[in-house]
């Protein structure tokens, strides 16, 4: 008899997988069975992920070797508390939205592409959690492509033409990137034969001024932060969110990037040790010019928006930039607050693309002005927005505080008081750009302009489905509740945050 | 000082938070949906009183909600100041209540549900604001005054009141962020607590490493950070808020915002910075120099005013001033009058904006200049209106007096002669631009050049009167008993500078 639990680290990714495969065929009897999938999946994906949390919190680390096989020459998933923590956020936005997906994709794709959506987005997640979980330089190369693959494919099946357009850009740089950690990898393997990450660790000190090794480093930084759209390696981004479907918007904004930003930090922090960051390389000090620099630009090119999911995606490369500020200073605090971003932003940005993926099955508009009057019309969807853009703008009793109170400390503890400015500037950006939607939603009456005949509904008080109500609802309150609960998260992102700075 | 744990902080609170969910189901039914709203102001400010007899006999209420996260705790602390601070604006509520309903039902206002339901929120921050603990609660009420008000400032959602609301949110959400929050930043950083201390947060860490430079900085971001306070230069929101339906002018300057304001700067200076260290550093004399050019400056504009509430507005960035001049006047005279002032220039000038909010209900005038006369025809109005001005320019047997002479003396005690001056001058500031009104109302004939927009002008619905005699009557009444007031402001004084 196996014990089922010994093996969970595994079978979450494995059923994800499988799920893939099951998901067309059963969707050939009923369409409506690769939704149902899709959803049982997940939130057993989700269950796993809080047994794991539980067994982490216990004991500290969980090895797990696959099949058997003794690392280093073995694939070792590795779960400390730093990617339980990611692996939660991903497995509980990858559950949200797939329950908010129905009423969305139906609308949004055509029918006979129903299943094969699912299928790739369960790739998708399948990808994601294995990017989170391994400890395998390789495994995660393998894993990076089967989460952008499925990206480019679930980017391209967006409604309008440009989809396609889009897809392929990212594509192009997404290739690059994935490119560019090959050949990291290779050169670490090259000079230490081995591809485990915690014998990486203990391997490479000694080559820390070997030109390979930095050559490595280069490469791994580039390639991620391509990956991670970080400021300027942005520019795929924007587009890939506006024209992707709202269901998809809303899950690469969540998890995608942020899984990126993760795997930055496994690179810098515990394959290579914070004394290589500080001391050898001066990539901290390249980061936080580059971040601080996202941060503003971010948020002054979501001003300049009228696409409100462009508008949004520029946000998101504003908020990567707080993540990766808050890694590269360098202090407990602010690794601390960069971490909880991580699920802060995830939170915040998935309850506003619900709502806007809401507004679309509504009303068909993506523009700032088809939200005028809306708080009339759809009360519910447009309080969620109003608490996840205060959120955003930081607002105390919200989740945008929590972050911005760590990442502003930590900067203050490091000395680094210029960076506070930045961070409270872009407060007051993020206000500028939420206000005005706030403001149109509840000040302005509704487009009177004859509409879609398709969607002529909206004229009475009239939110969207309970199906997409609800996960856009529990986002929404999460971003109240981990604003004041806000020790829930932070306690396990400070160990997390402790261990990457202190060591294994 | 004995600690007594206690809800009651939090009820006083919660009790208009309540009244919301009330407010929102019986939308449909206004004589209901009133009744919840004067049943809320009453319960709140009975709550208020029944903390009283605690604090009068020095001790304080304090309770813990929660904790957000280790150093940033939501808890409340009811001291002399607190409830102070509480029982004006919790007494004014009701009597603006009242006066509101007057209003809105007889111009039959748009939106009136939204309207009491943000009321109601405001006045649970404001009380948020006067029992907090710590800055990070006093930060999180203070926001949530600014956004809570924001609906009742765009009220008419003209084009006009848009503009206006806009620029509201902008200087005070703007400098709440951008330098008030920095300035908490650096205080916890430094501090490693945001707990207000009665000797100041800063005074209690003296010498450990803190530089001047640094504290200077500290104090300027909270000082610029906190524009509810109108200080000029961020004084020019008041103004473009006058956009507001008359009572959420009234409440704006009497009682929630621009009272929270300098209730904030009080409570910067006396407990996060304290007497003694801001004394050190020179601060105190900066800020009441500062303060000095606000109400001189601002006495100037408004005597250049027609429009009556845009004069009324100057005249609130003037006398804010008076608070934060004596505050920062550092002796125990000089904090007793501007903790005095806060309840003086609340009655006087809720008194003042029902007054004009009446005139503007019966005639539709708006102007000062077309006032000429109408002391026959709305006698009630015109008399209330005279006694409050008065207090204002700060004559006896008003109450603006008392705060006058505590602040003369602050001054005497703090050796700032030009102080004295700058009070003495903004007195005849004060009188240069009520006393014209006073005159033409009572002793000038109707100007018939002037067309009336109504036919003919009789006094105010009977609720709006009777709420702005009865604040006249408050300020009067101040004058003559001010002991529950006075006694608290000594308190107050007392227990910041040491007890000397």
């Amino acid at each position: 008899m196996i014990n089922i639990t010994e093996h969970l680290p595994v079978l979450i990714i494995v059923i994800s997988l499988m799920s893939a495969a099951i998901i067309p065929i059963a969707g050939r009897f009923n369409r409506h069975y690769s939704w149902y999938i899709t959803v049982a999946v997940t939130f057993v994906s989700f269950l796993i992920s809080i047994s794991l949390l539980n067994r982490v919190l216990n004991t500290g680390k969980i090895s797990y070797w696959l099949g058997g096989w003794q690392p280093p020459w073995g694939i070792e998933y590795v779960l400390d508390y730093l990617n339980i923590f990611i692996l939660l956020i991903v497995s509980f936005i990858a559950f949200i939205v797939s329950l908010y997906a129905r009423h969305s994709i139906e609308k949004e794709i055509a029918e006979h592409k129903i299943s094969t959506f699912y299928s790739v987005y369960m790739l998708f997640i399948a990808g994601l959690m294995g990017m989170t979980l391994t400890g395998d330089l390789f495994n995660l190369y393998v894993f990076i492509e089967i989460s952008s693959l499925a990206a480019y494919t679930l980017i391209a099946v967006g409604r309008k033409r440009n989809a396609l357009m889009a897809s392929y850009n990212y594509l192009i740089l997404g290739t690059i990137a994935a490119t560019f950690i090959l050949l990291g990898i290779g050169y670490l393997y090259m000079v230490t034969g081995t591809l485990n990450m915690a014998d990486l660790r203990e391997l490479l000190p000694p080559l820390y001024e070997s030109k390979v090794v930095l050559t490595a480093f280069a490469f791994f930084t580039v390639g991620l932060s391509l990956k991670l759209a970080l400021f300027p390696l942005h520019i795929w981004l924007p587009n890939a969110y506006t024209h992707a479907p709202s269901v998809v918007s809303a899950i690469m904004a969540a998890t995608s990037t942020k899984v990126g930003a993760y795997v930055l930090l496994r690179i810098m922090f515990t394959v290579f040790k914070v004394e290589f960051d500080l001391e050898v390389v001066p990539v901290t000090k390249i980061l936080l010019v580059l971040s601080s620099v996202a941060i503003i630009a971010g948020s002054v090119l979501a001003i300049a928006q009228t696409n409100i999911k462009r508008m949004l995606a520029y946000s998101s490369v504003g908020q990567i930039g707080y993540i990766v500020l808050g890694a590269a200073l360098i202090n407990q605090t602010a690794m601390t607050g960069s971490l909880i971003h991580i699920l802060n932003h995830a939170i915040m940005k998935g309850t506003l693309f619900l709502v806007i993926g809401a507004v679309v099955y509504k009303t068909g508009i993506e523009d700032i002005s088809g939200l005028r009057g809306m708080g009339k019309k759809m009360p519910y969807s447009m309080a969620a927005f109003t608490i996840a853009a205060l959120s955003m703008i930081g607002i105390p009793l919200t989740v945008g505080f929590v972050s911005k109170w760590y990442i502003a400390m930590g900067a203050l503890n490091a000395g680094m008081w210029y960076f506070v400015p930045i961070i409270l500037l872009s407060s007051l950006l993020t206000a500028v750009y939420f206000w005005r939607i706030i403001e149109s939603i509840y000040f302005e009456d509704a487009n009177t302009e004859p509409q879609n005949a398709e969607y002529s509904q909206i004229r009475n008080p009239d939110d969207a489905p309970l199906g997409m109500l609800i996960p856009t609802l529990i986002l929404a309150g999460l971003c109240l509740f981990f604003g004041v609960a806000a020790f829930l998260p932070v306690s396990i992102a400070e160990k997390a945050a402790s261990m990457l700075l202190g060591g294994m | 000082m004995e600690i007594v744990q206690s809800a009651k902080p939090l009820y006083a609170i919660a009790v208009s938070l309540i009244a919301v969910l009330f407010i929102a189901v019986s939308g449909k039914r206004p004589n209901l949906r009133e009744f919840f709203t004067i049943a809320a102001a009453v319960l709140k400010f009975s709550i208020v009183v029944s903390m009283l007899p605690t604090v009068l006999a020095g001790k304080v209420i304090e309770y813990s909600l929660l904790t957000i996260l280790p150093g940033l705790d939501i808890s409340f602390k009811v001291d002399a100041l607190g409830i102070f601070f509480a029982l004006t604006a919790s007494f004014l509520w009701i009597v603006t209540s009242f006066y509101s309903i007057g209003y809105v039902r007889s111009l039959n206002e748009h939106a009136q549900t939204r309207y009491f339901i943000f009321f109601a929120v405001a006045l649970s921050a404001t009380m948020g604001v006067a029992f907090s603990a710590n800055m990070f609660t006093t930060f999180i009420f203070y926001e949530i005054i600014t956004l809570s008000t924001f609906p009742l400032v765009a009220h008419k959602e003209t084009p006009e009141a848009m503009k206006g609301a806009r620029k509201y949110l902008i200087y005070l959400l703007g400098t709440s962020i951008a330098f008030q929050l920095f300035a908490i930043f650096l205080t916890y950083y430094a501090a490693g607590t945001l707990e207000f201390s009665n000797l100041g947060i800063f005074n209690n860490i003296k010498g450990e490493g803190v530089s001047d430079a640094f504290l200077i900085v500290t104090f300027i971001l909270f000082i610029a950070g906190i524009a509810k306070a109108a200080l000029m230069p961020l004084h020019s929101w008041l103004p473009a808020a006058m956009v507001a339906p008359t009572p959420v002018s009234a409440l704006l300057h009497a009682v929630a915002v621009v009272k929270t304001g300098v209730f904030v700067v009080v409570k910067v200076v006396l407990h996060i910075f304290g007497v003694n260290l801001l004394a050190q550093l020179g601060l105190g004399t900066a800020l009441a120099y500062f303060a000095s050019f606000t109400i001189i400056v601002a006495s100037i504009i408004a005597l250049r005013q027609d429009n009556l509430k845009a004069r009324l507005a100057y005249s609130t960035i003037s006398q804010l001033s008076y608070i934060i001049l004596g505050v920062a006047l550092l002796t125990p005279s000089g904090i007793t009058g501007s903790i005095m002032h806060i309840v003086l220039h609340a009655f006087g000038k809720i008194t003042l904006f029902f007054c004009a909010g009446a005139i503007y209900v019966a005639s539709h005038k708006t102007k000062v200049s077309e006032l000429d006369g109408i002391g026959k025809q709305m006698p009630f109005t015109m008399a209330a209106f005279t006694l409050a001005a008065i207090s204002m320019i700060g004559l006896p047997p008003m109450g603006g007096f008392l705060s006058k002479w505590y602040l003369i003396i602050g001054a005497i005690e703090a050796g700032q002669t030009p102080i004295i001056v700058v009070l003495v001058v903004s007195t005849i500031l004060n009188a240069g631009y009520f006393l014209p009104i006073i005159y033409a109302a009572f002793f000038k004939e109707p100007n018939p050049e002037i067309p009336n927009p109504k036919s003919k002008i009789r006094e105010a619905p009977v609720l709006m009167v009777a709420s702005l005699t009865l604040t006249a009557i408050g300020v009067l009444l101040l004058f003559f008993m001010p002991s529950v007031f006075l006694e608290l402001a000594k308190m107050i004084a007392a227990s910041v500078t040491g007890g000397n």
